[in-house]
């Protein structure tokens, strides 16, 4: 009876948005009278950070600091279609419409600007500290606040824009699945290595090594939460979680979190992120969703990391000692 | 984290004021404080409390209710049945023209799983609501249940959902949504290897911090305010305005700060009820699930069976492989129907196979109604798939690594689903994963791209 060493690998694709498409979202941008923007939208945040990403994402777009943007979201009263936060969807498609709107905005805020500062609307640019200023003579300039005032009390204009962003719906074809599913795939591969103890069946993940590509990390600290995040949940599906541990036996079943079993902090593996960035073509800055496919490569890295230690396949989820054990057994009995 | 800009940077700008930037977040200060308003810190005098009464069988008809005694508990205010439902069988992806409408907000004369909501309780107190709701009887003749997915597609199987007449979902395709890329027969028969390998899972809880609900008020003026931690406001209004017969402009819901979701409330289920027990009553009413309902009643990630059948040359490539996907939906469809279909046009994975043939199934059994979650209709697949190509590379005595740079997708190529592929990036991930993890290949495969075939 020994502690057993294994090295398994794993590598995926993952779609962004609601398959098939049809989903769409719209987004509201308008100046407040001293030029902050308020960015209104029906997108859940949840816990994600959704709102930080539409503030960042909208500030770009209009050339301000983040904290000049406030987000107004999830009131049906208020907020403009969104069809939800599922599907890795929220960034790739509530970020596309803010950019919309944020644009229509942008060029009412300039075409004030230039007429405060007598020049056309297209010689102008944004410094992105809440300055416009004439392109190639940065002295000529006037602030964003002041452009707002002006828009608001002398000339009459709404520095205000709207969003939409739509992927048509494709349906797929009866005999041969011909079909769109998706514009834009992150990717992802990752190295995990155990320990297997092959009298106890328990598993031990020493480390993962995630290689994630996910098109542009709008916000990298973000990004990083949530890609640990998913590289942990990952190893929780892989080696301990379900409903029905006798599935499709439906006995058993955990009803609250000591008998509901997921990882603690101590069996957590030494996790390594590293983040490649291609951006996509039709993404906000080149963003994939990466909320869904970061814990997916994990299970079948440490599923492979097991065989290799142990020299049994547990085919099944979760991979319980109560599993490796028996597959340990069957092997010994030949 | 580490960023690897070296990569791409022909195909990218950087160098942005606000995008790249890892700024903090706005709403952290917040969350860590405790002084984040989540939908359950709205308190409304004269709440109602909302408890169900749950089926204690897998299948059974409902010989009858009998809610007197439930009804003369001190403090309860009201007990809704099925009748008190404007349109009580409904299905939420309707919004989507995907039917049929399967399933009941209230059980009509059967249930169909243990946990199905009979009767809803209200009460001044949570106390009063769980004691009244205990008092609730029900009549059951139990009927057999099935709760394998083989079982239920056998002939004589028990009929778990009556809206469907077959223990499976029907597409437009028939039995199952269907792939066809080549000749998948013909690439097994040239092939130097075949594998043909079963994957299992369970079902899987999301475990999110706060668990389903939401808190009613009526405005005084007809209309409602639903408080929710739904994760799509306007999908649960639209579904909320059919099940209840109600203009969506007497309708208003907020929400929009959720303690964890992972897909796992997208199902309308707590908005519509407590809505309709606010109009009812006239009262504001609270329903929110507890851990038990959480775990084993809200739905969970589906179980999947997955059989891969796989061609493979000695040379390291795959030539055929046959994909047949079973996701079990328990009791109703949800978002099943989508689910399966999603893993119809995941299948074959990342990699460029000529000949492809895949079958995904949405399966009924008596269970719990199995709906999104993280990864929907892919991570049990990517399981699958990728334990199935450790097993086709040692099975030829390559490297596993080596072996996926062989049959990586590249930019242009055909997927099976008959789109080119663009804007691929695996090799650069294993390629990155090999110097990470020290696991080295073949100077030929670090001098891939996915930029072009070839390279």
């Amino acid at each position: 009876m020994a502690i057993r060493r294994g090295r398994g690998m794993a590598a995926i694709n993952y779609p962004t948005g609601m398959n098939l498409g049809g989903d769409p979202t719209q987004a509201l941008v308008h100046s407040t009278p001293t030029g902050n923007f308020m960015v209104t939208l029906s997108s859940v945040d949840l816990g994600q950070g959704m709102k930080q990403i539409m503030a960042q994402i909208c500030a770009e777009t209009i050339g301000v600091p983040t904290d000049r943007v406030i987000i107004d979201t999830a009131d049906t009263d208020t907020g403009p279609h969104c069809m939800g936060t599922f599907a890795s969807r929220g960034t790739h498609r509530a970020g596309n419409a803010v950019i919309q709107a944020a644009k229509e905005a942008r060029q009412v805020m300039l075409e004030v600007a230039a007429e405060e500062l007598e020049v056309n609307a297209s010689d102008l640019e944004t410094d992105g500290q809440g300055n416009i200023q004439v392109k190639g003579a940065p002295q000529k300039s006037i602030s964003i606040f002041d452009v707002a005032l002006s828009a608001h009390f002398k000339r009459g204009r709404s520095i205000s824009g709207r969003g939409m962003f739509l992927i048509p719906r494709s349906y797929p074809e009866k005999e041969t699945g011909a079909m769109k599913p998706s514009t834009c795939y992150a990717h992802a591969c990752t190295v995990a290595e155990v320990e297997v103890d092959d009298e106890t069946g328990e598993v031990t993940v020493l480390t993962v090594k995630n290689v994630f590509e996910i098109g542009r990390a709008l916000n990298p600290k973000m990004v990083e939460q949530q890609l640990v995040g998913g590289s942990w949940m990952g190893i929780s599906h892989a080696l301990y979680e379900t409903t029905e541990p006798y599935y499709p036996n439906r006995d058993h079943g955990g009803t609250d979190f000591n008998q509901y079993l997921m990882p603690g902090p101590g069996d957590l593996a030494e996790t390594e992120i590293i983040v490649l960035e291609r951006p996509s073509a039709d993404g906000p800055f080149g963003a994939k969703g990466p909320g869904e496919m970061c814990a997916n490569p994990q299970i079948p890295a440490v599923a492979n990391a097991v065989f290799d230690a142990v020299g049994v396949r547990i085919d099944t989820l979760p991979i319980t000692p109560e599993r490796i054990l028996r597959a340990l057994k069957a092997q010994a009995a030949g | 984290m580490e960023l690897r800009k070296d990569y791409f940077a022909d195909v990218r700008k950087d160098g942005l004021h606000e995008i790249g930037q890892g700024r903090p977040r706005l709403d952290s200060p917040g969350h860590v404080t405790g002084k984040t308003a989540y939908f359950a810190d709205r308190n409304f005098p004269g709440m109602l409390h909302l408890k169900m009464v749950r089926s204690p069988h897998h299948h059974a008809r409902i010989r009858s209710i009998d809610t007197s005694q439930a009804e003369k508990h001190p403090g309860v205010v009201k007990v809704l049945t099925a009748k008190d439902v404007p349109h009580n069988v409904y299905t939420i992806l309707i919004l989507i023209q995907i039917g049929p409408e399967d399933e009941t907000v209230l059980a009509d004369g059967k249930v169909r799983w243990k946990g199905e909501a009979v009767v809803a309780v209200l009460a001044e107190t949570e106390r009063a609501a769980q004691e009244a709701a205990a008092k609730v009887k029900v009549d059951y003749e139990v009927l057999p249940a099935v709760f394998d997915m083989e079982e239920a597609l056998k002939p004589g199987a028990p009929l778990v959902n009556e809206y469907h007449g077959q223990n499976h979902y029907l597409y437009d395709s028939g039995e199952c949504r269907k792939v066809r890329f080549g000749d998948v027969e013909a690439g097994f028969a040239g092939a130097d290897h075949i594998l043909e390998q079963s994957y299992q899972s369970s079902p899987i809880e999301h475990a999110p911090t706060e668990t389903t609900g939401c808190v009613v008020a009526p405005e005084g003026n007809d209309r409602f305010t639903c408080y929710t931690n739904t994760q799509a406001m306007f999908f649960t209004l639209d579904n909320t305005s059919i099940i209840l017969q109600m203009p969506g402009s007497k309708l208003h819901f907020v929400g929009g700060t959720v303690g964890g979701g992972f897909g796992g409330k997208v199902d309308v289920i707590v908005e519509p009820i407590a809505i309709l027990a606010a109009k009812l009553t006239g009262r504001p009413v609270c329903f929110i699930y507890s851990r038990e309902e959480e775990m084993q009643i809200s739905s969970p990630r589906a179980a999947e069976k997955v059989v891969i059948k796989d061609g493979v040359m000695k040379d390291g490539r795959i030539v055929a492989r046959k994909v047949t996907g079973y996701t079990d939906a328990g009791a109703y469809s949800r978002h099943s129907p989508y689910g399966a279909q999603k893993g119809a046009a995941h299948y074959p994975g990342p990699y460029t196979i000529p000949n492809v043939w895949i079958d995904t199934y949405c399966v009924y059994t008596n269970r719990t109604p199995s709906s999104a979650m993280r990864g929907f209709g892919v991570t049990i697949g990517d399981f699958a798939l990728e334990v199935q190509m450790d097993k086709l590379a040692r099975l030829i005595g390559m490297d596993p690594l080596e072996f996926r740079f062989i049959n990586a997708y590249r930019d242009g190529d055909m997927k099976a689903h008959r789109q080119p592929t663009e804007g691929a990036a695996l090799i650069e991930c294993m390629q990155e994963a090999s110097r990470a993890a020290n696991w080295p290949v073949a100077e030929k495969y670090m001098a891939m791209s996915s930029y072009k075939k070839g390279a």
